[in-house]
């Protein structure tokens, strides 16, 4: 068997091990060994992406045992795109971190790598316990992440993360003991099958759990009235950890399209689904309240903190509206918008470090040093984040907004999204005035721009009109993948063909 | 007795939930101690109350199903692990914002930073 589906999950594992185990190793040895692993996992994600293309879908049974009784991983395109994107936002989080904020406490290269773990796993897994698994890897290293470099301020957020996440994690388990008490399995796609064959005596048990994961999942994505734990925890984390918790939101999204189209709606359209129907408006609530609140934002990394959750709105309502093309366009969203707002948390910091005491809140304090270089750079940064052209973001609205015209669901979903998108724009205008075009007469400060930090943003910023300019490719991609999402009857049958091939081969 | 076992996963659930919306660090962790000895229990029960049946093939000509136990235990590891950091935390917060409310405020006392 090849065994390289599971090796995204073991670098990051075996590094994080050795980082641990190694304590009298050196900051640069550390950052080395760590650089090192996760170029070399973005290498892996790419060469397994490969294979994934090749065959559509790999099905690996850990230790060799057969499903549904043993667990299987199951990079499909879906993973693969996620993975990628997890791998291309690491690098860069990880080179800017490695510019001093590493320094600041202690594992912080030991706790990045099992974060890595924790998301590449989620990504593989076919089995939803070894999900609920991964996500309490995933999880337990964003507590530590967080807290990274100490003061009140993220004590604070932490303990709210922290215990809402604990109850999240409660919940998700009494999820799976209903699931597995109803079905008596807990690999996906053996759950597909018995829930479309389930009695009707056990429906309205199957749709309450239905609901709970949606909860479950909603307090990961930051959906309404489970997001009030987020702006004040990125605003909190330091920049190259906020940077790489742009993704873990994306997870909760990720959980959902996973477990949902393939679990409930085996045999039914997605759209009918009760949970899915709470999707749509819960989400353009959380939309809404986005816009708010990048308006009303203090600092420029809380009014990023809250672009998330503008993206987190946007990326819900979109896929709740079920079709193939709606969720391609979401996808290609994820993309763009995971790794923009990525960019702008490490961005925020380098703004910081050049005004001294005043941060990056909206206040106007002396001059920075490198205004020219910044400026221009934020300029390009605020259309890309707006979703203006020539950048991703606006690809990626414009095909959003042709695809919910297509369900009829326009004139709810067109002023939403563009009225956030508008709101958007007059905050970060009004960040870049302050920032930029407004100065006290006082001396202006004296810190140059590290080059190094200032690199990945640009590529991060970059990446904005590098997904604009080759859109097409990466297009026909999530269109690929929505339309595998969408027929998960295929998904079972290679789960299924896997398990007759291990047990015949014994 | 799946009665009495139903009664106890509700009350277990229903005093931790009360815990976790209560407004110092020490209760909510009480909460979360129980909502996760709630949940444990639960889990187990997903296989079936069953007595004297073990969960080893071959000893037994009824075994009762193994994996909900093997489910509790790696429920339980986490949740152990889990509640120790979060008492770590508590009393990192507490005394870095000079009180146990789980917002880092005292609402009652007047004293500013």
């Amino acid at each position: 068997m090849n065994h390289l589906p599971v090796l995204p999950i073991l670098l990051p594992l075996i590094t994080g091990a050795l980082l641990v185990t190694l304590p009298r190793l050196g900051l640069n040895a550390q950052r080395f060994i760590s650089l090192g692993a996760t170029v070399a996992g973005l290498g892996l994600v790419l060469w397994l992406g490969s294979m994934v293309l090749e065959h559509g879908r790999l099905v690996y049974a850990l230790g060799g045992w057969a499903p549904p009784f043993g667990i299987v991983l199951v990079p499909d395109r879906l993973s693969v795109l996620m993975l990628v994107l997890t791998a291309t936002l690491a690098v860069p989080a990880l080179i800017y971190a490695c510019r001093g904020d590493d320094d600041a406490g202690a594992h912080f290269h030991a706790l990045f790598q099992f974060q890595l773990m924790g998301l590449n796993g989620a990504f593989l897994t076919g089995d939803i316990f070894n999900l609920f698994v991964f996500f309490e890897v995933l999880l337990i290293a964003s507590y530590a992440l967080l807290l990274h470099g100490g003061g009140t301020a993220r004590s604070r957020a932490g303990l709210h993360y922290v215990i809402i996440n604990l109850i999240g994690s409660a919940l998700f388990l009494l999820a799976l003991g209903m699931l597995y008490g109803l079905t008596g399995t807990l690999n996906m796609a053996d759950l597909a099958v018995r829930i479309s064959t389930a009695p009707a005596a056990d429906q309205p048990l199957l749709q309450a759990t239905s609901l709970v994961l949606l909860v479950v999942f909603g307090v990961k994505a930051a959906l309404l009235p489970l997001l009030f734990w987020l702006p004040r925890a990125y605003t909190a984390a330091a920049a190259p950890v906020a940077a790489l918790f742009a993704v873990m939101t994306k997870v909760g999204l990720y959980a959902m399209i996973r477990v949902f189209p393939l679990v409930f709606a085996l045999d039914q359209p997605l759209a009918a689904l009760t949970a899915w129907q709470w999707l749509w408006p819960l989400a353009l609530a959380t939309l809404a309240l986005g816009g708010i609140g990048v308006l009303g934002a203090t600092s420029l990394s809380n009014m990023t903190a809250y672009m998330v959750i503008v993206s987190t709105g946007t990326l819900m309502a979109i896929i709740a509206l079920g079709s193939t093309e709606a969720l391609a366009a979401g996808l290609f969203y994820l993309v763009s918008t995971t790794l923009l707002t990525g960019g702008f948390f490490l961005f925020a910091d380098l703004i910081a470090r050049q005004r001294g005491a005043a941060g990056d809140y909206m206040v106007v304090t002396a001059a920075m040093k490198d205004r020219r270089t910044l400026g221009i750079l934020f300029f390009f940064g605020a259309v890309a984040l707006a979703g203006l052209p020539p950048f991703s973001g606006f690809v990626s609205k414009a095909w959003m907004l042709q695809a919910s015209l297509g369900e009829g669901a326009a004139g709810v979903f067109w002023p939403l999204l563009l009225g956030a998108g508008f709101l958007m724009l007059i905050a970060l205008s009004r960040a870049g005035s302050k920032f930029f075009w407004r100065q006290s007469p006082k001396r202006e400060h004296d810190i140059r721009a590290d080059r190094v930090r200032l690199a990945c943003v640009i590529v991060l910023v970059g990446a904005g009109l590098v997904l604009s300019l080759g859109a097409a490719p990466l297009m026909d991609y999530t269109r690929s993948v929505a339309a595998q999402l969408m027929t998960p009857g295929d998904y079972v049958g290679a789960v299924h063909e896997a398990g007759l091939n291990l047990k015949g081969g014994h | 007795m799946e009665a009495l076992y139903a009664i106890a996963v509700g009350v277990l659930t229903a005093c931790g939930i009360y815990l976790v919306l209560r407004g110092r660090t020490f209760p909510v962790i009480m909460g979360l101690t129980l909502l996760s000895h709630g949940v444990n229990l639960f889990l187990f029960a997903s296989g079936r109350l069953a007595l004297a049946a073990p969960a080893v093939i071959g000893e037994s000509a009824d075994p009762t199903d193994p994996l909900p136990q093997a489910l509790v235990l790696t429920a339980i590891v986490i949740s152990f692990a889990m509640t120790a950091f979060v008492v770590v935390l508590a009393l990192r917060a507490a005394v870095e914002l000079r009180n146990d409310h789980v917002d880092g405020v005292d609402p009652e006392e007047d004293w500013r930073p």
